[in-house]
């Protein structure tokens, strides 16, 4: 689906991406984990162009993304802090997208429910709470039912019932044959949803493959012990 | 290309909605209402009203549009994330961002000036008013180009405020002074050519002189202006000083524009 080759990034002496590759195979549920300070945002925010690569390049469907970001159309993006215009409406914003986009947003009325937004669609976005503001984050990355979802941190801030409604509707995505990216520290939820998983150690990618290589490789039972014991040991090398 | 202008359109009238709405922008306008009107009541009239306004406009315009659209960028920040993450060119975010912070400012900056006027009439100083809100629209133009620039360049908002107050002090408070100073202690070389290109290299002084020319009022030109009024004369120094004000939108837009394209978000 995507494919980043080669990518390199450095924010003044500090080198926070080293030569990362990374192949995201469609239709599957792929993990990017790190420690804090990985790199984890800044390589889906280079996926999205958003941070400009010092070097390296990034292919959608095999080919290489062309710089006027027409690719963004086939992707659904929740950033990790949800800040928005203040004294927009959530419905404005969401015909906003609809109108960059040029086609119909399909608002998933259903997700919209479950998340207990209704009420709130027409507050201005400064008085929402930092939950609630996650949860329009959240219904704007399915707004166009996009072929790739791009997820960092998707549940942190969210109540333990709409994590479960977010953590059920990648679940659904993914049986849709979506792909979707996710990044987080929550080992648990990502065992429970990631098909592959990609580690990111100090700017370089330490494993990229399926969660059940990864668990054979390190003789660990959870994707927890495993990644612990892939860090351990480049801490020993 | 074609698609491109539409989705520039849509981004700066979103901006617009949230800028126009913005609690600031109403005071900004409702201040030169009541300015101008209260100018206008007891300053005696149309033309009278105006050349005290010149002061006001050449003071406030450019401190309001720099500090507002300053920190207006560093609010939108996320906002501006958000969109970048859709299928649009940065080229277009960025006209978006440029005209929905310019053009609800310039609206209110001419609106707040021309309302009483509209009320009470203009008399013979139509055309006076009409370079009055021409050069306060040009000012928005030029110090919300800066004001993009800073909030691109400079990560940190704290330090953005201080570059765009840093700004507004040099060009509307203290370049006169400094000027001045330089001219006594150069006092015996030739000076002319000197003071012409100090007075290009501010947009304030030459919006001062735009308006000045136009009262013929000496006194008020300032050192720079006096100069410059002597040097080329009226019509054609405000061809030269309109064209001069107009390289002051565009160089600093060109400039932000590199940077907002090359920019990490």
């Amino acid at each position: 689906m995507i494919e980043v080759l080669g990518l390199s990034k450095a924010f003044g002496r500090l080198t926070v991406l080293d030569g990362v590759d990374l192949r995201v195979r469609p239709g599957r549920v792929t993990a990017i984990v790190g420690p804090n300070a990985a790199g984890k945002t800044t390589l889906i925010k280079t996926m999205l162009g958003l941070v400009r690569p010092d070097a390296g390049r990034i292919l959608l469907g095999g080919a290489p993304v062309t710089s006027d970001g027409a690719y963004r159309s086939q992707i659904g993006y929740m950033p990790q802090i949800a800040r928005f215009p203040e004294n927009l409406s959530t419905r404005h914003l969401l015909a906003l997208l609809g109108d960059l986009r040029g086609t119909e947003a399909r608002v998933d009325r259903e997700l919209v429910r479950t998340l207990g937004l209704e009420t709130e669609l027409d507050k201005p976005l400064r008085t929402l709470s930092g939950g609630t503001r996650q949860k329009v984050n959240a219904v704007m990355a399915f707004l166009f039912a996009p072929g790739l979802l791009i997820l960092d941190e998707p549940t942190a801030g969210l109540d333990p019932l709409s994590s479960g409604v977010v953590k059920d509707k990648i679940a659904t995505e993914r049986a849709n044959g979506r792909t979707v990216i996710i990044a987080s520290h929550i080992m648990s939820e990502l065992d429970e949803l990631a098909d592959d998983v990609a580690v990111l150690l100090d700017g370089r990618m330490q494993f990229d493959g399926p969660v059940p290589e990864l668990k054979r490789l390190t003789r660990q039972a959870t994707l927890e012990r495993a990644i612990a014991h892939l860090m351990i040991r480049e801490v020993a090398a | 290309m074609s698609t491109s202008l539409p989705a520039a359109l849509r981004v700066a009238g979103y901006q617009m909605r949230d800028v126009a709405r913005s609690r600031w922008v109403i005071a900004y306008a409702l201040f030169f209402l009541a300015v101008t009107d209260a100018l206008y009541r007891f300053g005696g009239g149309g033309s009278r009203a105006l050349l005290s306004l010149v002061d006001i406009v050449l003071f406030i315009v450019p401190l309001v549009t720099i500090v507002f659209g300053t920190m207006y960028l560093y609010n939108a920040r996320e906002f501006t994330e958000l969109i970048l993450a859709q299928p649009v060119r940065r080229r277009t975010v960025f006209g978006g961002l440029y005209a929905g912070l310019v053009v609800p400012l310039a609206i209110a900056f001419v609106a707040g000036t021309g309302l009483p006027f509209l009320l009470h009439g203009t008399g013979d100083a139509a055309g006076t008013l009409i370079a009055v809100l021409l050069v306060g629209v040009l000012l928005t133009l030029v110090f919300g180009a800066l004001a993009l620039l800073i909030a691109i360049r400079a990560d940190d908002r704290l330090r953005g405020l201080g570059l765009a107050i840093g700004a507004w002090l040099l060009a509307a408070v203290v370049y006169d002074g400094l000027v001045l100073l330089a001219a006594s202690i150069f006092a015996d070389a030739p000076l002319e050519r000197p003071m012409l290109a100090a007075m290009l290299a501010n947009p304030v002084d030459l919006a001062r002189v735009l308006l000045l020319l136009r009262f013929d009022v000496a006194a008020l030109l300032g050192y720079t202006g006096a100069v410059f009024a002597q040097f080329f004369g009226g019509t054609r120094g405000t061809l030269i000083a309109g064209a001069a004000l107009l390289a002051w939108v565009a160089a600093p837009l060109a400039l932000a524009a590199r940077a907002f394209s090359r920019k990490d978000f």
